[in-house]
C-alpha cells in the first residue's frame, strides 16, 4: 500500500447505526455529511481531515456497523475500510444508553488488534435515563482509551483530540472465552502464517463464522497445502458446533462484556414516562398513528410544499422576481445581441437555454422540491420515519416490500431520482427491483406534484380522482408485483431511535447540501433536455414524434396539443405538467381531459435523469422492462379513466 | 381390537373435518370416495363409528373419540414434517400423512410435548388438544413461549432464538436480542416492538415467532 505510506495517517469512526457518527465526523472535520436519525442512510464513505497539534489526520466515516460479520452491503463496506486501510485510529462511537449491546462490537475491535478509541457518546441522555457511567474504571478494564461525550455539544471532543494525537498502540492481552473454544481457536491460529491486517484471532473466528470474504482472502494468502490443512480442520470445527456456534460467540461476548462492565453502570430507577415516549406511543399505535401520518401529509405535503413551495415561492420568484426583473434585461441582451436565429433559439427561444433550462430549474422547480427537502430533513431527525415504517409494514408486505421502504416511497415524493439510489438500502433483490418499478410509475415528484396540485386545485373532483386512482394503480401494481415475481418476502427488523427535537442547524444544513446536490445533479440535465428540444424543433425531429404519438394521445380523448407535453414530460415529469398548465390556461382542456391527462403524464415514464440511475442501479434489462412496462401501463390507465369518466359522467 | 386401517382413519379424519369443524350434515359416499361395501367403511360401522342413512355417511357419538385424535395425529404429523423436518409443499403434505399413522400408543403424546403442545397446524387449522394438553394446562401456562404469545406490557428473559436462517439470527443478536436479555413487549400490532435495555426494536412476526421466551414465575 505505498500511496497511502505519503498520505497523512487515517482515522476511521464505526459504530452502529443512530449513535451520533456522523455528527462525530462533522465536529472533527467541520465539514458536513448528511446526518440522520434513520438507520442506514449513508450508504457511503465520507472523507474529511483534521488536524492536531500541526498534524494532518484523514478522517473517514464507514456506514454503520452492526457486528465484525456483515449481513448488508453497507457493513460490508465498513468492513471492507477496516480491511484495507492502515488506520492510526479506529474511533469506535457508541450510545451510552446501550452500552452494554454495543460494547461487544468494542471487543471485537480490540481482538481484531486495531488500535481503538472507545466513545461513550450521549452521555446526557443517559443521564436523564437515571444510569452513572464510570468511565475510568472501564478504561482500566479495557484497557484502551475511553472517553465520555456529548458529542452534539461537542462534550469529550477536546479529550478525543488528545486521544488521537496521542495514541500508542500497546499490544492487547486477548478477551478469554470459553476453554474449548479458545481451544479450536488455537488450533486454527497455529495453521495460518500470512499477513491480514486482522489480529490471526479475529481472522479465525470470522473463519469459523462462515465469513466468505475472509475465507477467499485466506484462500489468496496461504499456501495451498496450507490452505487445505486450514480447510479441513475448519470443517471438523465448524461440524462439531453445527448447532450453535454463533450463538455461543455472542454469548461468550456477552460474558466478557458483563466482566468489563462490572461496577461501570450504575442503574437508579426512574419510573416517570418522557413527553416523548408518550408522542412515540401515539405514533406506532395504528388508531392514533393514521390520522396523525394524515395530519403530516396534509400540512407538511399538501400546504407546506403545494401551498407554500408551489404556491407562494414559486408565484415570487416566477412571477414577480423573473418576469419583472430577470427576464426583460436577459431578453433584450439577447435581443441586441444574439440575432442568428438558431442562436437567439437557444438560449431564449420556446426551448431555449434560459427559458426551459434555468428559469425552469431555479424559479419553478427549486422552491418546491427545496420545500420538500426541509420537510423532509425535519421529520428525519426527529425520528418519525421508523416509526412509520413500522406502521406500514404489513401494508407494505403485500405489495412485496418491507416498512424499510417507507423511506425510498417518500424520498420519491421529493425526488424520485434520489429516491432511486436510496433503494440500495433494501435488502434484497427481489425489493428494490419492486420499489424501483412503483417509484418509476406511480409516485410523482415535488416537482411534478406541485405543478399537478395546481393544476387540479381548482376543481376538487378532479384532484380527488386523481389522487385515487393513482393509489389504487399503486397498490395493484405492487400486489401483482408481490404475486409474480420470484424471490424470498422480506423481513422487517428495525432499530426505533426515540424521539429527538430537530435542531435547527442540523435541518437547515442537510436540507440544503440536499438542495445543492439536487441543483448539481439536475441542472446540467435540465440544460441538456432544452438544447434537445431545441434542436428537435430546428430540425423538425420534434415534430415528427410529436406527430407519431398523437394518434395514441387522441385515442385518450385528449387533444393533439398534449403531446408535446408528454415528450417533455420524459425530459423532466414537471416539464410535462407544465405544457398542461398553460394549456389549461389557454382554455384547451376541459375537467376530464386535464384529469386523464394528469394522471396519464404522472404514470408516464420517469425522467431522463430517473432512467439513467435506473439503468445504473438495476442493469439495462430490468431498467428497460420497468420502462417498457410503465409507458404501456401509463398509456392503458389513461385509456381506461378516459372511457371510465365519459361512461360515468362523474367529472362532467 | 385391532388397529384401524389407514384408509379407515382417513375416512374418520375426512368426516370430522367436514361435519364438526365444517357445516356438512353427514357426508356423501361420493365426497369421501368410498363405496358403499367398502372394507375401510365397513370396518367403522362395524364398530358403531358411523353410520350411512340415505347415502350419506353420518359420524356416530361413538366414533367421535377416534376421529378427533386422527385428526390430532394428522396435523401434529404435519407440525413435525413441516417445522422442524422443514419438507414442504407437497412432499410435507405427503410426509405427513405417511407420518400420521405410525403416532400410535404414547408417541403422539411424546411429539406434542416435544412441540411444546401445539395449537394450531400449519395451515391454521385447529389441532384437538390430548390430555398432555389438558394437564400441561393444569400446571399453568407454558414457560416459554415465542415472543407472539406474550402481551404488550409483559416482561420476560430471552430463553432462546430459533431462526430459521443464520442470516436472520445474525440480524437479531446483532440487536441485543440474545439468550439471558430482558426483554419486555411494548406493542403487538401492527408490528411487534420491544424493548432490550434502553433500545426499543420492531419486527414484524416473522421474526416475532423465532424469539423465544421465559416467563418470570
Amino acid at each position: 500500500m505505498s500511496e497511502q505510506q505519503s498520505s497523512s495517517p487515517k482515522v476511521v469512526l464505526v459504530g452502529n447505526p443512530n449513535v451520533g457518527k456522523s455528527v462525530l465526523f462533522n465536529v472533527l472535520t467541520g465539514a458536513y455529511t448528511t446526518v440522520s436519525n434513520y438507520p442506514g442512510t449513508s450508504v457511503e464513505v465520507s472523507r474529511g481531515h483534521c488536524t492536531i497539534d500541526d498534524q494532518r489526520y484523514e478522517i473517514l466515516d464507514t456506514p454503520g456497523m452492526y457486528s465484525m460479520m456483515p449481513i448488508t452491503d453497507e457493513e460490508r463496506v465498513a468492513r471492507q475500510i477496516l480491511l484495507k486501510e492502515d488506520p492510526h485510529a479506529v474511533i469506535h462511537i457508541i450510545d451510552a444508553r446501550n452500552i452494554d449491546r454495543m460494547l461487544p462490537i468494542t471487543l471485537q475491535l480490540i481482538e481484531a488488534g486495531l488500535p481503538v478509541v472507545l466513545v461513550v457518546n450521549i452521555l446526557d441522555e443517559a443521564k436523564r435515563l437515571g444510569m452513572e457511567l464510570d468511565l475510568e474504571l472501564l478504561q482500566d478494564h479495557l484497557g484502551i482509551p475511553v472517553i465520555g461525550a456529548v458529542m452534539k455539544r461537542r462534550i469529550g471532543l477536546h479529550e478525543l483530540r488528545r486521544a488521537i494525537a496521542d495514541y500508542a498502540m500497546v499490544p492487547h492481552k486477548p478477551f478469554a472465552y470459553a476453554a474449548d473454544l479458545e481451544a479450536d481457536i488455537n488450533k486454527l491460529v497455529r495453521l495460518i502464517h500470512g499477513d491480514y491486517r486482522l489480529s490471526r484471532r479475529a481472522t479465525c473466528l470470522l473463519l469459523m463464522q462462515k465469513d466468505d470474504d475472509i475465507e477467499a482472502l485466506v484462500e489468496k494468502n496461504e499456501s495451498e497445502s496450507n490452505f487445505l490443512q486450514l480447510k479441513d480442520g475448519l470443517r471438523e470445527i465448524i461440524f462439531k458446533r453445527r448447532a450453535d456456534l454463533n450463538l455461543q460467540i455472542s454469548l461468550e461476548r456477552k460474558k466478557v462484556c458483563k466482566r468489563m462492565l462490572d461496577g461501570v453502570v450504575t442503574q437508579i430507577i426512574k419510573d416517570v414516562e418522557p413527553l416523548g415516549e408518550k408522542l412515540s406511543k401515539l405514533m406506532m399505535n395504528p388508531w392514533t398513528g393514521t390520522p396523525i401520518l394524515l395530519l403530516v401529509v396534509y400540512f407538511g405535503l399538501y400546504k407546506f410544499v403545494g401551498g407554500f413551495g408551489a404556491g407562494t415561492l414559486v408565484d415570487f420568484l416566477e412571477g414577480n422576481l423573473f418576469e419583472n426583473y430577470v427576464n426583460p434585461p436577459v431578453i433584450n441582451f439577447a435581443e441586441k445581441y444574439l440575432t442568428q436565429r438558431w442562436l437567439y433559439e437557444l438560449t431564449v427561444g420556446e426551448y431555449g437555454l434560459w427559458t426551459l433550462g434555468i428559469r425552469y430549474a431555479v424559479a419553478l422547480v427549486l422552491p418546491i422540491v427545496g420545500a420538500f427537502f426541509l420537510i423532509f430533513s425535519l421529520l428525519e431527525d426527529t425520528g418519525y420515519f421508523p416509526r412509520l415504517a413500522l406502521l406500514v409494514d404489513r401494508l407494505f408486505k403485500r405489495i412485496g416490500l418491507s416498512g424499510r421502504a417507507v423511506i425510498p416511497i417518500v424520498l420519491g415524493f421529493g425526488c424520485d431520482t434520489m429516491a432511486t439510489l436510496v433503494t440500495r438500502t433494501l435488502e434484497t433483490r427481489r425489493e428494490r427491483i419492486i420499489a424501483t418499478m412503483l417509484l418509476a410509475l406511480a409516485i410523482p415528484c415535488s416537482a411534478q406534484l406541485g405543478v399537478i396540485l395546481g393544476l387540479l386545485s381548482a376543481a376538487p373532483n378532479a384532484l380527488a380522482v386523481w389522487s385515487i386512482f393513482l393509489l389504487l394503480v399503486f397498490l395493484l401494481i405492487g400486489f401483482l408485483a408481490a404475486r409474480l415475481l420470484p424471490g424470498e418476502s422480506p423481513v422487517f427488523y428495525m432499530e426505533i431511535p426515540p424521539l429527538r427535537l430537530p435542531q435547527l442547524r442540523n435541518v437547515v444544513v442537510k436540507t440544503l447540501t440536499r438542495m445543492q446536490s439536487y441543483f448539481v445533479e439536475i441542472l446540467p440535465l435540465f440544460l441538456f433536455a432544452s438544447v434537445i428540444l431545441w434542436a428537435g424543433k430546428m430540425t423538425g425531429t420534434l415534430s415528427t414524434v410529436v406527430g407519431a404519438l398523437s394518434p395514441v394521445v387522441k385515442a385518450l380523448g385528449l387533444p393533439v396539443e398534449v403531446t408535446t407535453a408528454f415528450v417533455f414530460g420524459f425530459f423532466r415529469r414537471d416539464f410535462g405538467a407544465a405544457g398542461l398548465y398553460d394549456l389549461q390556461s389557454s382554455g384547451l382542456l376541459n375537467i376530464t381531459q386535464l384529469t386523464v391527462a394528469a394522471v396519464t403524464l404522472t404514470l408516464f415514464v420517469p425522467c431522463v435523469a430517473q432512467f439513467l440511475v435506473m439503468l445504473k442501479e438495476r442493469g439495462v434489462k430490468t431498467a428497460l422492462g420497468i420502462f417498457v412496462f410503465v409507458t404501456l401501463m401509463a398509456f392503458s390507465s389513461g385509456w381506461f379513466l378516459n372511457k371510465f369518466l365519459l361512461a360515468t359522467g362523474l367529472l362532467a | 381390537m385391532d388397529k384401524l386401517s389407514e384408509k379407515a382413519e382417513e375416512i374418520l379424519e375426512s368426516l370430522w373435518v367436514m361435519t364438526v369443524e365444517g357445516d356438512n350434515v353427514g357426508c356423501l359416499l361420493s365426497s369421501l370416495k368410498v363405496e358403499l361395501d367398502s372394507e375401510e367403511l365397513l370396518e367403522l360401522i362395524q364398530r358403531a363409528y358411523v353410520e350411512v342413512r340415505d347415502g350419506r355417511v353420518h359420524l356416530r357419538k361413538e366414533g367421535r373419540a377416534e376421529a378427533q385424535m386422527t385428526v390430532r395425529r394428522h396435523r401434529l404429523a404435519e407440525r413435525l414434517t413441516m417445522d422442524i423436518l422443514g419438507i414442504e409443499g407437497e412432499e410435507g403434505n405427503e410426509q405427513a400423512c405417511a407420518f400420521e399413522h405410525l403416532l400410535k400408543q404414547g408417541v403422539d403424546t411424546k411429539l406434542c410435548t416435544l412441540l411444546n403442545h401445539p395449537t394450531t397446524c400449519p395451515h391454521g387449522n385447529p389441532i384437538p388438544p390430548g390430555e398432555c394438553c389438558d394437564a400441561a394446562r393444569q400446571q399453568g401456562e407454558p414457560g416459554i413461549v415465542p415472543l407472539t404469545e406474550l402481551k404488550p406490557a409483559e416482561t420476560g428473559e430471552i430463553a432462546y432464538l430459533a431462526a430459521s436462517d443464520d442470516k436472520k439470527m445474525q440480524k437479531l443478536m446483532s440487536m441485543g436480542v440474545l439468550p439471558g436479555s430482558q426483554l419486555s413487549l411494548v406493542q403487538k400490532f401492527p408490528s411487534y416492538i420491544f424493548k432490550v435495555g434502553h433500545s426499543q426494536f420492531a419486527v414484524d412476526d416473522t421474526l416475532a415467532r423465532e424469539i423465544y421466551i421465559r416467563r418470570p414465575h
